[in-house]
Protein backbone atom coordinates (compact mmCIF):
# COMPACT_ATOMS: atom_id res chain seq x y z
CA UNK A 1 0.00 0.00 0.00
CA UNK A 2 1.59 3.30 -0.67
CA UNK A 3 4.51 1.64 -1.31
CA UNK A 4 5.97 1.69 2.30
CA UNK A 5 7.96 -0.74 3.35
CA UNK A 6 8.07 -1.10 7.26
CA UNK A 7 10.20 -4.29 7.37
CA UNK A 8 13.27 -2.46 8.16
CA UNK A 9 11.99 -1.69 11.13
CA UNK A 10 13.68 -3.87 14.44
CA UNK A 11 14.73 -3.39 17.77
CA UNK A 12 18.31 -2.84 16.73
CA UNK A 13 17.11 0.46 15.13
CA UNK A 14 15.21 1.14 18.11
CA UNK A 15 17.15 0.85 20.20
CA UNK A 16 20.14 2.26 18.13
CA UNK A 17 19.07 5.43 17.11
CA UNK A 18 15.15 5.93 18.60
CA UNK A 19 15.72 4.97 22.37
CA UNK A 20 18.44 7.69 22.14
CA UNK A 21 16.55 10.42 20.51
CA UNK A 22 13.30 9.73 22.72
CA UNK A 23 15.25 9.88 26.09
CA UNK A 24 16.60 13.53 24.80
CA UNK A 25 13.25 15.28 24.09
CA UNK A 26 12.04 13.50 27.35
CA UNK A 27 14.82 15.18 29.01
CA UNK A 28 14.39 18.36 27.39
CA UNK A 29 10.34 18.05 27.92
CA UNK A 30 11.35 17.62 32.06
CA UNK A 31 14.34 20.66 32.42
CA UNK A 32 12.09 22.77 29.90
CA UNK A 33 8.87 22.28 32.06
CA UNK A 34 10.36 22.59 35.63
CA UNK A 35 12.54 25.28 34.83
CA UNK A 36 9.64 27.10 32.83
CA UNK A 37 7.35 26.88 35.93
CA UNK A 38 10.00 27.94 38.34
CA UNK A 39 11.42 30.75 36.10
CA UNK A 40 7.67 31.54 34.85
CA UNK A 41 5.99 31.58 38.45
CA UNK A 42 8.92 34.29 38.97
CA UNK A 43 8.07 36.17 36.14
CA UNK A 44 4.78 36.31 36.92
CA UNK A 45 5.10 37.61 40.38
CA UNK A 46 7.16 40.25 38.99
CA UNK A 47 4.28 41.43 36.82
CA UNK A 48 1.86 41.03 39.31
CA UNK A 49 4.35 43.36 42.30
CA UNK A 50 3.32 46.11 40.85
CA UNK A 51 6.26 47.72 40.85
CA UNK A 52 7.73 49.66 37.45
CA UNK A 53 11.30 48.44 38.34
CA UNK A 54 9.95 44.52 38.03
CA UNK A 55 6.92 44.83 35.87
CA UNK A 56 8.60 46.67 32.93
CA UNK A 57 11.22 44.45 32.19
CA UNK A 58 8.90 41.21 33.23
CA UNK A 59 6.26 42.12 31.11
CA UNK A 60 8.74 42.84 28.07
CA UNK A 61 10.03 39.73 28.52
CA UNK A 62 7.26 37.40 28.37
CA UNK A 63 5.59 39.73 25.37
CA UNK A 64 8.38 39.47 23.80
CA UNK A 65 9.24 35.85 23.57
CA UNK A 66 5.75 35.09 22.89
CA UNK A 67 5.78 37.40 19.61
CA UNK A 68 8.89 35.32 18.36
CA UNK A 69 8.51 31.60 17.13
CA UNK A 70 10.46 29.22 18.95
CA UNK A 71 12.90 27.99 15.83
CA UNK A 72 13.61 31.41 15.48
CA UNK A 73 15.17 31.98 19.26
CA UNK A 74 16.18 28.27 18.86
CA UNK A 75 18.92 29.43 15.69
CA UNK A 76 19.63 32.75 16.83
CA UNK A 77 20.74 31.18 20.46
CA UNK A 78 22.69 28.74 19.10
CA UNK A 79 24.47 31.15 16.49
CA UNK A 80 24.87 33.88 18.83
CA UNK A 81 25.98 32.08 21.85
CA UNK A 82 30.03 31.54 21.29
CA UNK A 83 31.49 27.78 21.68
CA UNK A 84 33.44 29.30 24.61
CA UNK A 85 30.59 29.29 26.60
CA UNK A 86 29.78 25.78 26.28
CA UNK A 87 33.38 24.60 27.60
CA UNK A 88 32.72 26.21 30.70
CA UNK A 89 30.55 22.90 31.08
CA UNK A 90 32.35 19.78 31.41
CA UNK A 91 31.62 18.11 28.38
CA UNK A 92 30.23 20.42 26.92
CA UNK A 93 31.82 21.32 23.85
CA UNK A 94 30.47 17.69 22.29
CA UNK A 95 26.95 18.42 23.42
CA UNK A 96 26.75 22.12 21.96
CA UNK A 97 23.11 21.67 19.74
CA UNK A 98 21.76 20.00 23.09
CA UNK A 99 22.52 22.76 25.73
CA UNK A 100 21.78 25.05 23.93
CA UNK A 101 18.52 23.81 23.10
CA UNK A 102 17.64 23.06 27.04
CA UNK A 103 18.89 26.89 27.36
CA UNK A 104 16.37 27.70 24.56
CA UNK A 105 13.67 26.00 25.62
CA UNK A 106 13.41 27.06 29.56
CA UNK A 107 13.80 30.46 28.78
CA UNK A 108 11.28 30.13 25.97
CA UNK A 109 8.86 28.36 28.14
CA UNK A 110 9.25 30.43 30.80
CA UNK A 111 6.96 33.00 29.11
CA UNK A 112 4.32 30.60 28.01
CA UNK A 113 4.23 29.21 31.88
CA UNK A 114 4.47 32.97 33.26
CA UNK A 115 1.23 33.68 31.97
CA UNK A 116 -0.53 30.76 32.89
CA UNK A 117 0.60 30.96 36.58
CA UNK A 118 0.00 34.68 36.31
CA UNK A 119 -3.92 33.78 35.53
CA UNK A 120 -3.65 31.15 38.22
CA UNK A 121 -2.37 33.75 41.11
CA UNK A 122 -5.16 36.16 39.91
CA UNK A 123 -7.88 33.69 40.20
CA UNK A 124 -7.15 33.71 43.72
CA UNK A 125 -9.62 36.31 45.75
CA UNK A 126 -8.96 38.66 47.75
CA UNK A 127 -10.54 37.38 50.43
CA UNK A 128 -8.06 34.81 50.57
CA UNK A 129 -5.54 36.72 50.38
CA UNK A 130 -6.82 38.66 53.41
CA UNK A 131 -7.15 36.16 55.35
CA UNK A 132 -3.19 34.70 55.29
CA UNK A 133 -2.46 38.51 55.80
CA UNK A 134 -4.98 38.94 58.96
CA UNK A 135 -3.61 36.00 60.52
CA UNK A 136 0.19 38.08 60.29
CA UNK A 137 1.59 36.35 57.09
CA UNK A 138 3.62 38.51 55.42
CA UNK A 139 4.16 38.99 51.86
CA UNK A 140 5.82 36.21 50.97
CA UNK A 141 4.13 33.67 53.50
CA UNK A 142 1.35 34.70 52.00
CA UNK A 143 2.32 33.84 48.56
CA UNK A 144 4.58 30.51 49.46
CA UNK A 145 1.44 29.22 51.71
CA UNK A 146 -1.64 30.23 50.95
CA UNK A 147 -1.69 31.70 47.38
CA UNK A 148 0.91 29.62 44.96
CA UNK A 149 -0.65 26.06 45.95
CA UNK A 150 -4.05 27.39 45.43
CA UNK A 151 -2.53 28.81 41.96
CA UNK A 152 -1.11 25.99 40.86
CA UNK A 153 -3.52 23.34 41.50
CA UNK A 154 -5.98 25.42 39.48
CA UNK A 155 -3.86 25.31 36.22
CA UNK A 156 -2.28 21.76 36.68
CA UNK A 157 -4.59 21.52 34.17
CA UNK A 158 -3.10 23.72 31.60
CA UNK A 159 0.54 23.38 32.53
CA UNK A 160 0.04 19.69 31.67
CA UNK A 161 -1.50 20.86 28.35
CA UNK A 162 1.48 22.87 28.08
CA UNK A 163 3.71 20.90 28.84
CA UNK A 164 2.70 17.74 26.11
CA UNK A 165 2.65 21.24 23.32
CA UNK A 166 5.81 21.48 24.50
CA UNK A 167 6.80 18.26 23.97
CA UNK A 168 5.73 18.13 20.54
CA UNK A 169 7.23 21.39 20.03
CA UNK A 170 10.60 19.89 21.39
CA UNK A 171 11.37 18.34 17.74
CA UNK A 172 12.09 22.08 16.45
CA UNK A 173 15.66 21.31 17.87
CA UNK A 174 15.74 19.61 14.82
CA UNK A 175 16.99 23.19 13.03
CA UNK A 176 20.30 23.17 14.98
CA UNK A 177 20.75 19.30 14.76
CA UNK A 178 19.95 18.04 18.81
CA UNK A 179 19.79 14.68 18.68
CA UNK A 180 16.30 14.34 19.65
CA UNK A 181 13.18 11.43 19.01
CA UNK A 182 12.61 13.10 15.55
CA UNK A 183 16.07 13.08 14.80
CA UNK A 184 16.30 9.13 16.00
CA UNK A 185 13.51 8.34 13.38
CA UNK A 186 15.26 10.37 10.57
CA UNK A 187 18.84 9.05 10.76
CA UNK A 188 17.40 5.23 10.61
CA UNK A 189 15.53 6.32 7.73
CA UNK A 190 18.70 7.86 5.92
CA UNK A 191 20.44 5.23 6.95
CA UNK A 192 18.27 2.39 5.01
CA UNK A 193 17.07 4.62 2.21
CA UNK A 194 13.17 4.84 4.11
CA UNK A 195 12.72 8.43 5.23
CA UNK A 196 8.78 8.29 4.26
CA UNK A 197 8.65 5.10 6.31
CA UNK A 198 10.63 7.02 9.06
CA UNK A 199 9.07 10.12 9.37
CA UNK A 200 5.24 7.85 9.27
CA UNK A 201 6.74 6.31 12.30
CA UNK A 202 8.00 9.16 13.89
CA UNK A 203 4.54 10.91 14.00
CA UNK A 204 2.84 7.27 14.97
CA UNK A 205 4.74 7.86 18.30
CA UNK A 206 4.39 11.44 18.51
CA UNK A 207 0.64 10.93 18.38
CA UNK A 208 0.54 7.91 20.43
CA UNK A 209 2.46 9.59 23.38
CA UNK A 210 0.67 13.48 23.34
CA UNK A 211 -2.58 11.40 22.90
CA UNK A 212 -2.38 8.99 25.79
CA UNK A 213 -0.64 12.38 27.77
CA UNK A 214 -4.04 14.54 26.75
CA UNK A 215 -6.32 11.98 27.88
CA UNK A 216 -4.62 10.96 31.48
CA UNK A 217 -4.87 14.74 31.88
CA UNK A 218 -8.77 14.74 31.70
CA UNK A 219 -8.51 12.09 34.25
CA UNK A 220 -6.22 13.75 36.65
CA UNK A 221 -7.79 16.80 36.61
CA UNK A 222 -11.00 15.21 37.62
CA UNK A 223 -9.14 13.87 40.99
CA UNK A 224 -7.16 16.73 41.87
CA UNK A 225 -9.56 19.25 42.27
CA UNK A 226 -9.61 21.25 44.90
CA UNK A 227 -13.16 20.22 47.18
CA UNK A 228 -15.13 23.42 47.30
CA UNK B 1 -7.56 48.86 73.93
CA UNK B 2 -8.05 50.24 70.25
CA UNK B 3 -8.57 53.68 69.48
CA UNK B 4 -9.37 55.52 66.32
CA UNK B 5 -9.11 59.11 66.02
CA UNK B 6 -10.16 60.91 62.69
CA UNK B 7 -9.69 58.17 60.39
CA UNK B 8 -10.47 59.01 56.59
CA UNK B 9 -10.48 57.21 53.50
CA UNK B 10 -10.71 57.87 49.63
CA UNK B 11 -11.27 55.97 46.89
CA UNK B 12 -9.97 57.94 44.13
CA UNK B 13 -12.30 61.14 44.66
CA UNK B 14 -15.15 59.15 46.49
CA UNK B 15 -14.96 58.94 50.86
CA UNK B 16 -15.45 56.31 52.06
CA UNK B 17 -14.64 56.85 55.21
CA UNK B 18 -15.44 60.42 57.19
CA UNK B 19 -13.67 61.45 59.88
CA UNK B 20 -14.24 58.47 62.04
CA UNK B 21 -12.86 58.59 65.76
CA UNK B 22 -14.48 55.98 68.45
CA UNK B 23 -12.52 53.45 70.72
CA UNK B 24 -13.13 50.21 72.04
CA UNK B 25 -11.85 48.87 75.80
CA UNK B 26 -10.69 46.02 77.11
CA UNK B 27 -13.36 43.43 77.56
CA UNK B 28 -16.01 45.27 74.98
CA UNK B 29 -17.98 44.03 72.95
CA UNK B 30 -18.88 46.65 70.00
CA UNK B 31 -21.56 46.08 67.38
CA UNK B 32 -20.77 48.20 64.11
CA UNK B 33 -23.87 48.40 62.29
CA UNK B 34 -25.48 50.95 59.08
CA UNK B 35 -26.70 50.74 55.23
CA UNK B 36 -24.68 49.06 52.81
CA UNK B 37 -22.43 51.14 51.83
CA UNK B 38 -21.29 52.85 54.92
CA UNK B 39 -18.15 52.14 55.32
CA UNK B 40 -18.98 49.41 58.18
CA UNK B 41 -16.15 46.75 56.44
CA UNK B 42 -13.98 48.70 55.66
CA UNK B 43 -13.78 50.70 59.16
CA UNK B 44 -13.02 47.38 60.34
CA UNK B 45 -10.44 46.57 58.11
CA UNK B 46 -8.77 49.27 58.82
CA UNK B 47 -7.92 47.89 62.24
CA UNK B 48 -5.60 45.31 61.33
CA UNK B 49 -4.44 47.54 58.34
CA UNK B 50 -5.79 45.51 55.72
CA UNK B 51 -7.44 48.49 54.40
CA UNK B 52 -4.62 51.51 54.37
CA UNK B 53 -5.98 54.89 55.29
CA UNK B 54 -4.99 58.35 53.90
CA UNK B 55 -5.96 60.16 57.23
CA UNK B 56 -6.48 59.55 60.91
CA UNK B 57 -4.64 56.92 63.45
CA UNK B 58 -5.35 54.25 64.50
CA UNK B 59 -3.61 53.08 67.45
CA UNK B 60 -3.93 49.12 68.90
CA UNK B 61 -2.99 48.14 72.38
CA UNK B 62 -1.02 51.38 72.35
CA UNK B 63 0.73 50.27 68.45
CA UNK B 64 0.03 53.18 65.74
CA UNK B 65 -1.26 51.45 63.01
CA UNK B 66 -0.66 54.34 60.55
CA UNK B 67 2.98 54.39 60.94
CA UNK B 68 4.97 53.10 58.30
CA UNK B 69 7.45 51.64 60.93
CA UNK B 70 4.80 49.43 62.46
CA UNK B 71 5.92 45.91 61.62
CA UNK B 72 2.05 45.21 60.38
CA UNK B 73 2.20 41.42 60.32
CA UNK B 74 3.40 41.07 63.67
CA UNK B 75 0.46 43.59 64.97
CA UNK B 76 -2.25 41.58 62.53
CA UNK B 77 -0.78 38.28 64.21
CA UNK B 78 -2.26 39.46 67.62
CA UNK B 79 -5.43 40.77 66.28
CA UNK B 80 -8.17 38.02 65.71
CA UNK B 81 -10.56 38.32 61.93
CA UNK B 82 -13.06 36.69 60.75
CA UNK B 83 -14.73 37.33 57.36
CA UNK B 84 -18.30 37.11 55.91
CA UNK B 85 -17.11 34.42 53.44
CA UNK B 86 -15.41 32.85 56.12
CA UNK B 87 -11.91 32.70 54.28
CA UNK B 88 -10.55 29.01 55.04
CA UNK B 89 -7.86 28.00 53.15
CA UNK B 90 -9.67 25.25 50.80
CA UNK B 91 -6.34 23.58 50.12
CA UNK B 92 -5.35 22.91 53.50
CA UNK B 93 -7.19 20.21 56.35
CA UNK B 94 -9.33 21.76 59.14
CA UNK B 95 -6.38 20.98 61.48
CA UNK B 96 -3.87 22.70 59.10
CA UNK B 97 -5.94 25.44 58.98
CA UNK B 98 -5.76 26.02 62.32
CA UNK B 99 -2.01 25.08 63.15
CA UNK B 100 -0.43 27.08 59.65
CA UNK B 101 -0.24 30.42 61.19
CA UNK B 102 0.92 29.69 64.24
CA UNK B 103 3.40 27.50 63.58
CA UNK B 104 4.43 29.77 60.13
CA UNK B 105 3.61 33.46 62.18
CA UNK B 106 4.32 32.50 65.70
CA UNK B 107 7.04 29.87 65.38
CA UNK B 108 5.24 27.21 67.93
CA UNK B 109 6.18 23.80 67.46
CA UNK B 110 3.60 21.81 65.11
CA UNK B 111 2.60 19.32 68.03
CA UNK B 112 1.98 22.15 70.40
CA UNK B 113 0.20 24.40 67.70
CA UNK B 114 -2.18 21.34 67.13
CA UNK B 115 -3.01 20.81 70.42
CA UNK B 116 -3.81 24.13 71.20
CA UNK B 117 -5.76 24.35 67.56
CA UNK B 118 -7.78 21.43 68.51
CA UNK B 119 -8.44 22.93 71.82
CA UNK B 120 -10.10 25.33 70.00
CA UNK B 121 -11.80 22.91 67.74
CA UNK B 122 -13.44 21.20 70.30
CA UNK B 123 -14.53 24.23 71.96
CA UNK B 124 -16.54 25.37 68.45
CA UNK B 125 -17.85 21.72 68.94
CA UNK B 126 -16.17 20.47 65.97
CA UNK B 127 -13.80 18.21 66.75
CA UNK B 128 -15.12 15.52 64.95
CA UNK B 129 -14.21 16.82 61.75
CA UNK B 130 -10.65 17.90 62.10
CA UNK B 131 -9.00 15.86 59.31
CA UNK B 132 -11.88 17.61 57.12
CA UNK B 133 -11.36 19.68 54.32
CA UNK B 134 -12.96 23.37 54.15
CA UNK B 135 -15.06 22.48 51.24
CA UNK B 136 -16.51 19.02 52.85
CA UNK B 137 -18.08 21.41 55.87
CA UNK B 138 -21.69 23.27 56.04
CA UNK B 139 -20.92 27.18 55.95
CA UNK B 140 -21.64 27.36 59.80
CA UNK B 141 -19.35 24.77 60.09
CA UNK B 142 -16.70 26.80 58.27
CA UNK B 143 -17.31 30.07 60.10
CA UNK B 144 -16.88 27.99 63.43
CA UNK B 145 -13.50 26.73 62.28
CA UNK B 146 -12.47 29.95 61.04
CA UNK B 147 -13.49 31.95 64.36
CA UNK B 148 -11.26 28.78 66.07
CA UNK B 149 -8.78 29.68 63.28
CA UNK B 150 -8.70 33.12 64.63
CA UNK B 151 -8.31 32.23 68.50
CA UNK B 152 -5.61 29.73 67.67
CA UNK B 153 -3.55 32.85 67.52
CA UNK B 154 -4.28 34.11 70.53
CA UNK B 155 -5.36 37.21 69.49
CA UNK B 156 -5.62 40.49 72.45
CA UNK B 157 -9.32 41.17 69.96
CA UNK B 158 -11.31 39.69 67.28
CA UNK B 159 -12.93 41.83 64.75
CA UNK B 160 -15.63 39.83 62.83
CA UNK B 161 -16.71 41.69 59.47
CA UNK B 162 -20.35 40.54 59.43
CA UNK B 163 -19.86 36.61 60.01
CA UNK B 164 -23.42 35.41 59.68
CA UNK B 165 -24.51 37.90 56.29
CA UNK B 166 -23.39 34.61 53.84
CA UNK B 167 -24.84 31.96 56.33
CA UNK B 168 -28.29 30.16 55.40
CA UNK B 169 -30.71 31.34 58.19
CA UNK B 170 -30.67 28.06 59.80
CA UNK B 171 -26.82 28.58 60.59
CA UNK B 172 -26.77 31.79 61.89
CA UNK B 173 -27.43 30.95 65.38
CA UNK B 174 -24.83 28.30 66.18
CA UNK B 175 -21.97 31.01 64.95
CA UNK B 176 -23.98 33.55 66.89
CA UNK B 177 -23.87 31.04 69.94
CA UNK B 178 -20.20 30.71 69.12
CA UNK B 179 -19.63 34.16 69.84
CA UNK B 180 -21.66 35.21 72.60
CA UNK B 181 -19.64 32.77 74.38
CA UNK B 182 -16.55 34.76 73.61
CA UNK B 183 -18.33 37.86 74.83
CA UNK B 184 -19.24 36.12 77.94
CA UNK B 185 -15.38 34.98 78.20
CA UNK B 186 -14.53 38.88 77.95
CA UNK B 187 -12.75 39.15 74.72
CA UNK B 188 -12.95 42.42 73.12
CA UNK B 189 -14.41 42.31 70.15
CA UNK B 190 -15.99 44.82 67.42
CA UNK B 191 -18.35 43.23 64.68
CA UNK B 192 -20.24 44.22 61.75
CA UNK B 193 -23.11 42.87 61.80
CA UNK B 194 -26.97 43.43 61.51
CA UNK B 195 -28.27 40.86 63.97
CA UNK B 196 -29.75 43.35 66.51
CA UNK B 197 -30.83 40.97 68.86
CA UNK B 198 -26.84 40.03 69.42
CA UNK B 199 -25.97 43.03 70.05
CA UNK B 200 -28.80 43.28 72.74
CA UNK B 201 -27.99 40.25 74.15
CA UNK B 202 -23.87 40.30 74.13
CA UNK B 203 -23.63 44.05 72.75
CA UNK B 204 -21.42 46.67 75.02
CA UNK B 205 -21.89 49.79 72.44
CA UNK B 206 -23.37 50.05 69.29
CA UNK B 207 -22.15 52.56 66.48
CA UNK B 208 -24.05 53.06 63.55
CA UNK B 209 -22.60 54.35 60.42
CA UNK B 210 -24.39 56.14 57.32
CA UNK B 211 -23.84 56.44 53.83
CA UNK B 212 -20.46 58.48 53.37
CA UNK B 213 -18.54 56.36 56.16
CA UNK B 214 -19.53 58.49 58.92
CA UNK B 215 -20.05 57.68 62.53
CA UNK B 216 -23.94 58.61 63.33
CA UNK B 217 -23.91 56.95 66.73
CA UNK B 218 -21.80 55.56 69.05
CA UNK B 219 -23.48 54.84 72.16
CA UNK B 220 -24.24 52.12 74.83
CA UNK B 221 -26.54 49.70 74.10
CA UNK B 222 -29.28 50.35 76.57
CA UNK B 223 -29.24 54.05 75.59
CA UNK B 224 -29.16 52.86 71.63
CA UNK B 225 -32.07 50.26 72.30
CA UNK B 226 -34.24 51.95 75.26
CA UNK B 227 -34.19 55.76 73.92
CA UNK B 228 -35.30 55.84 69.99
CA UNK B 229 -36.29 59.41 70.81
CA UNK B 230 -32.59 60.38 71.07
CA UNK B 231 -31.47 59.14 67.83
CA UNK B 232 -30.98 60.68 64.24
CA UNK B 233 -33.63 60.13 61.84
CA UNK B 234 -31.31 58.16 59.48
CA UNK B 235 -31.08 55.82 62.65
CA UNK B 236 -34.71 55.54 63.20
CA UNK B 237 -35.12 54.79 59.77
CA UNK B 238 -32.51 52.05 59.57
CA UNK B 239 -34.11 50.08 62.57
CA UNK B 240 -37.23 50.79 61.77
CA UNK B 241 -36.75 48.81 58.37
CA UNK B 242 -34.55 45.87 60.17
CA UNK B 243 -36.33 45.57 62.90
CA UNK B 244 -40.06 45.20 61.13
CA UNK B 245 -39.95 41.89 60.76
Amino acid sequence: MFGLDLSFVNWDIISRFVIKGFIFSVQLTVVATLGGIIFGTLLALMRLSGKAILTVPATIYVNGMRSVPLVMVILWFFLLVPASFYSLIPGGSNYRAEISAVITFVAFEAAYFSEIMRAGIQSISRGQVNAGRALGMTYAQNMRLIILPQAFRNMVPILLTQTIILFQDTSLVYAIGAYDLLKGFTTAGKLYGRTEEAYLLAAVVYFVICFGLSFMVKRLNSRIAIIR
Amino acid sequence: MIELKEVSKWYGDVQVLNNCTTSIQKGEVVVVCGPSGSGKSTLIKTINALEPFQKGQIFVDGQAVHDPKTDLPKLRSRVGMVFQNFELFPHLSVTENLTLAQVKVLGRKPDEAKTHGLKYLDRVGLMAHKDKFPGQLSGGQQQRVAIARALSMDPIAMLFDEPTSALDPEMVGEVLDCMMGLATDGMTMMVVTHEMGFAKKVGSRVIFMDVGGRILEDCSKEEFFSHPENRQPRTKEFLNKILQH
